[in-house]
């Protein structure tokens, strides 16, 4: 389809611009079947202490799938431990992406801006590809792109809230200043969310529990990915200005005497 | 017997043991030399003592030790 260009990033080029979380699912055979249905290539994963129960199944399920994995840092609160996170990932998955995650509290999730700067400095220099989850923050984002992340994801709201983009003037702001893929992370609650994303001019969007914990997870997953490649075709196509008044789309030229 | 710590839990161990048997026991799975499968498949696996990563390639030849605090982790849903 014309327009439905490939997402590069990294020299990577991705068909799909939905980037999935796996978060909040209650099954891993329900969560496969999401994955499946929402047509992502790019799929984040949490690194935990290894059990049981739980084993490789995760990673099994994203390499059978032909996904490819994005470790993540969740549950840092310092630099420090997101960098060894992040060594712990690239060794266990064999990746050297990364999406930094370095929070400030457990109750609002949001990002530090200290602390990222610092772990995305050290994780350049380490030679991680850094997917940076930040504020949605002009200037920050900014300064991580200069620091050498390979994306910037700000938040369009808290982790989990499903508020949408609380703030489409800075995401635009970011897009039009970055030289790096933007991908919109986090907020996400519906369909018309992630399209809007888009539409702003993001290169992707990346969200879990908007999917995980809907009522139909499947048929939600199905819903983004419509709407991430209808958000990018009206990003492309360039909508029609905005205007005081309204604008015959009938001409009065011919209208018969009545 | 001594004791380690693996995953934040006490846990005995023997003279002798190597990072290699202490990740065969936990996961249950074969690891060859070199710290891959011996099945064939990945692991997905990773191992920090005492706060340092051990890449696989060296889990053959670093003995387990009285005292070690070691870190046993793997990719879980979520973000």
């Amino acid at each position: 389809m014309a327009g439905n260009d490939p997402f590069v990033i990294d020299g990577v080029a991705l068909e799909s611009r939905l980037i999935m979380g796996t978060g909040g699912a209650p099954s891993l055979d329900g969560l496969g079947a999401a994955l499946l249905a929402s047509g992502t290539e790019l799929t984040t994963v949490a690194m935990r202490r290894y059990s049981p129960e739980v084993g490789g199944s995760l990673f099994q399920l994203l390499l059978d799938s032909g996904i490819r994995v994005l470790p993540n840092t969740a549950g840092c609160f310092t630099a420090r431990e997101a960098v060894m996170t992040a060594e712990l990932a690239r060794e266990a998955l064999e990746t050297d992406w990364v999406k930094l995650e370095v929070i400030a509290d457990e109750h609002t999730l949001l990002p530090d801006a200290v602390e990222l700067v610092d772990a995305t400095e050290r994780l350049v220099n380490k030679g991680f590809k850094v997917f940076a989850y930040t504020n949605d923050d002009p200037v920050l984002a900014r300064r991580l792109e200069q620091l050498g992340a390979v994306a910037v994801m700000p938040l369009g709201a808290p982790i989990g809230t499903g508020l949408g983009i609380l703030n489409p003037h800075n995401i635009e702001l970011i897009v039009s200043r970055a030289e790096v893929p933007v991908v919109l992370d986090a907020g996400i609650g519906t369909a018309s969310d992630a399209a809007l994303a888009m539409e702003l001019g993001c290169d992707a969007v990346l969200l879990a529990t908007a999917v995980t914990r809907a009522q139909d997870p499947v048929m939600m997953a199905e819903a983004f990915k419509h709407a991430v490649a209808a958000g990018r075709l009206a990003s492309k196509a360039g909508r029609i200005p905005r205007r005081e008044h309204a604008l015959a789309s009938s001409s009065m030229e011919g209208r018969p005497d009545l | 017997m001594a004791a380690i710590t693996l995953n934040g839990a006490a846990r005995a161990h023997s003279d002798g043991q190597m990072l290699t048997d202490l990740v065969e026991e936990v996961t249950g799975r074969r690891i060859a030399p070199d710290g891959s499968p011996a099945d064939g498949r990945r692991l997905g696996v990773a191992v920090a003592l005492n706060a340092e990563v051990v890449p696989r390639s060296r889990w053959a030849s670093t003995p387990v030790a009285a005292g070690d605090d070691i870190e046993i982790v793997t990719a879980v849903q979520g973000g």
